[in-house]
């Protein structure tokens, strides 16, 4: 990578029309077939319920050609580089900066977020989004425990989010139980509900534990929903107290905490509490997750990713350390559970679909499975990026989808593929993400 | 006679629906010594070595473990972890099964899961960094090193397992046995894929495990240099069921192998197993 990139080599090998115009052809007709029916005809229900349906031929032609020409261009510019490499697409001087801003990207990371309610103070909008960020780097550090390490592809991740949020919301509107109270007891509830499924679930393996906790996830929302005299089903749970500052509410008034410290009420002080709130839970995950991989039993769930069978035969119980897995993961997901409910103040089953499980797991995918700060890095690519799209209104989907489909081109392996090692003698040198496996369940 | 003998199996069958792998196997193994287990392909010598570690669950017969304070272990009746665990008998495959996005040193350290996980007060203690968790820790970092030193890998400690070269892989294997401190260590095909220099290596390792351990080896192999060199007892095995039996010169000149290993053609198959390996 030293040396320059040579310029285009047009001359000796020059672009092979007929392939490229072949390869063009085959484009453009699987987006005729594709949109001939999805561009091409509109259909709508007209006022009698009749089909009225008419056609757009010439947005069909025009999306037609576009694929034509964009596949022209693309086998061009293929041809023009020379196999794909992507590192070839960063220069080598680009590459050494990125090292070291590799390097220092996770205290900055950390420092900013320290200071994102100083510098954003009048935002409310911003802080919001801290928030959820927040909440999103949290689950999806949990998550990485059970799927990143233990390498058990856990698709009901929401359904312990769920079990945390109701058991803070029910323990505190029912027997006026305060958040820090509840806060252990949601976490310690959801790790008893994913011990209860792990029991029988852990025996499967790869897509067939995939499946069920898929089932599992659904279940839990649905039990939600229809558990009306507990849960009060679809309409959820209202009223849930928001948190106080150790006893101390963060209200208006002679009892608040602003009154006591003798400074001017203002909402935001709630705002900025949550933000701390959820800024301290997401680092206690963090922390407890990083001391966890350096003990045997951390070590024992990365084994299990690499090779359950050499696990066995060293003597480690393959079904126990797979439920701890789960368990801890679970835990820190009825931690998060408890801080969206006590942060809405409002929760209902809508929140805990499964669109919720699969962004947690895109989070976890995307930044690289086991790497703490590539889940932290694809949890503020994800919200924030979603949230930045919004200017492209309609499109936003659509340019989410691609920026996804490029970063994945660019990164099949997350993020921060490689690997630390958990213990080292002389060299701390990162392990490359192609001898580390993904796990079979 | 059984404080001689670490392993006894007795009458031992397996079968899958209607194929007969074992069929009514008996050997012994003594302590301290290297016994081997060899046979054609297909002889079900690696089905042996799955009953004897758990992997399978014999159809019939018994398989007696004695420990050398004399407390006796029925193979049979423990599944897969608890052998390593409880009864103290640790393996190597056949298709060598390392954890490859781990390095060396983290592979010799889950091998002492069962030992780390109590010093770490089942994780607990070593969450808020008990000095007693420690100390246990850097105790096991000390003993994997030493192994790693011994197969000659020290160098390479902090390497991922899976860039090693296949026969670092092969040596890295044993030794992460070794770590779970057996009393029986099973090696299953541990010279296959190995060249002549390597091959003299790992018999001069197994027989230091045997002399310098007291580490009883049961080992399947192929390799009939390294079987002949290092073996102090030979268990010959053809069809599921057991041919021959005896020190390393009866085995090698009783017709009843040769001709198991190479058809009836007995002139050839001394020509092959004297000079070709």
């Amino acid at each position: 990578m030293t040396a320059p990139v040579p310029g285009p080599t047009l001359v000796s090998r020059a672009p092979d029309i007929a392939f490229i115009f072949k390869k063009a052809l085959i484009s453009a007709l699987v987006a005729l077939v594709l949109f001939s029916l999805m561009i091409g005809v509109r259909t709508e229900a007209g006022p009698t319920g009749q089909l009225i349906y008419w056609t757009r031929f010439d947005d069909l032609a025009a999306m037609v050609a576009t694929v034509f020409g964009g596949s022209i261009v693309v086998e061009l510019l293929r041809q023009w580089w020379g196999p794909v490499g992507t590192v070839r697409i960063v220069p080598p001087a680009a590459q050494d900066a990125l090292v070291v801003a590799r390097r220092a990207i996770a205290p900055v990371l950390l420092i900013f977020t320290f200071l994102v309610p100083v510098i954003f103070y009048d935002q409310r909008y911003i802080l919001d989004l801290g928030i959820l960020v927040l909440t999103y780097v949290m689950l999806g550090w949990g998550l990485n425990v059970v799927v990143g390490l233990a390498g058990l592809l856990d698709l009901g991740y929401v359904a312990f989010y769920a079990v945390g949020a109701y058991s803070y919301a029910l323990l505190s509107t029912n027997f006026g139980l305060s958040f820090w109270v509840c806060l252990p007891l949601a976490g310690i509830l959801a790790a008893f509900w994913g011990v209860l499924l792990g029991f029988p679930v852990l025996r499967l393996r790869g897509d067939y534990l995939a499946i069920v906790t898929l089932a599992f996830g659904e279940i839990i929302r649905l039990v939600i929903i229809n558990w009306q005299s507990l849960t009060g089903g679809p309409n959820g749970v209202s009223g849930i107290p928001r948190p106080t500052f150790f006893g101390i509410p963060l209200i208006a008034g002679d009892n608040g905490l602003a009154a006591k410290l003798g400074i001017e009420y203002s909402p935001t002080h709630r705002i900025v509490f949550l933000f701390y709130l959820i800024l301290a839970l997401a680092l206690l995950t963090n922390w407890v997750t990083i001391r966890l991989r350096r003990l045997p039993i951390g070590r024992a769930w990365e084994a299990l990713r690499e090779d359950e069978v050499a696990c066995r035969a060293l003597g480690i119980n393959t079904t126990t350390t797979k439920l701890t897995a789960f368990a801890t993961g679970a835990m820190f997901g009825g931690f998060a559970g408890a801080f969206f409910a006590t942060r809405q103040g409002f929760i209902s089953p809508e929140s805990f679909t499964f669109q919720e499980s699969a962004l947690v797991l895109a989070i976890v995918v995307l930044g690289g499975m086991g790497s703490q700060l590539g889940v932290a890095l694809a949890a503020l690519t994800m919200i924030g990026g979603f949230e930045l799209f919004r200017g492209f209104d309609q499109y936003r989907m659509l340019v989410f989808g691609v920026a996804m489909v490029l970063l994945m081109i660019w990164r099949p392996r997350g993020l921060i593929g490689h690997r630390a090692p958990t213990v080292f003698l002389e060299r701390n040198q990162a392990i490359s993400s192609e001898l580390t496996s993904e796990g079979r369940g | 006679m059984s404080d001689e003998n670490i392993l006894s199996v007795d009458h031992l069958a397996m079968r899958f629906g209607g194929v007969v792998a074992v069929n009514d196997l008996s050997f012994t193994a003594e302590r301290r010594k290297i016994t081997a287990l060899i046979g054609p392909n297909g002889a079900g010598k690696t089905t042996v070595f799955n009953c004897i570690t758990g992997f399978y669950k014999p159809t019939s017969g018994a398989m007696r473990l004695t420990h050398d304070d004399g407390r006796n272990i029925q193979l049979e009746r423990l599944n897969d972890f608890r052998i390593s665990k409880q009864a103290k008998v640790a393996r190597t495959f056949q298709n060598i099964r390392l954890f490859p996005g781990m390095t060396a040193l983290e592979n010799l350290m889950v091998a002492q899961h069962n030992a780390l996980m109590r010093a770490s007060g089942l994780t607990f203690l070593g969450l808020i960094g008990a000095p007693s968790w420690r100390a246990a820790e850097k105790h096991a970092i000390d003993q994997a090193t030493r192994w790693l030193d011994r197969i000659g890998l020290l160098e390479r400690a902090d390497d991922a397992a899976g860039n090693l070269p296949y026969g670092d892989q092969r040596r890295l294997e044993i030794a992460r046995a070794m770590c779970t401190e057996p009393a029986l260590l099973c090696l299953d095909e541990p010279a296959a894929g190995l060249n002549a220099r390597e091959s003299a290596g790992l018999s001069e390792l197994l027989l230091s495990i045997r002399g310098d351990h007291g580490t009883s080896i049961l080992l399947i192999e192929h390799d009939m240099s390294v079987v002949m060199e290092i073996s102090d007892h030979i268990v010959v095995m053809d069809y599921g069921v057991k041919i021959a039996e005896g020190a390393p010169k009866d085995i090698s000149d009783n017709p009843r192998v040769i001709a198991a290993y190479l058809g009836a053609d007995e002139e050839e198959a001394i020509a092959v197993m004297e000079g070709g390996t």
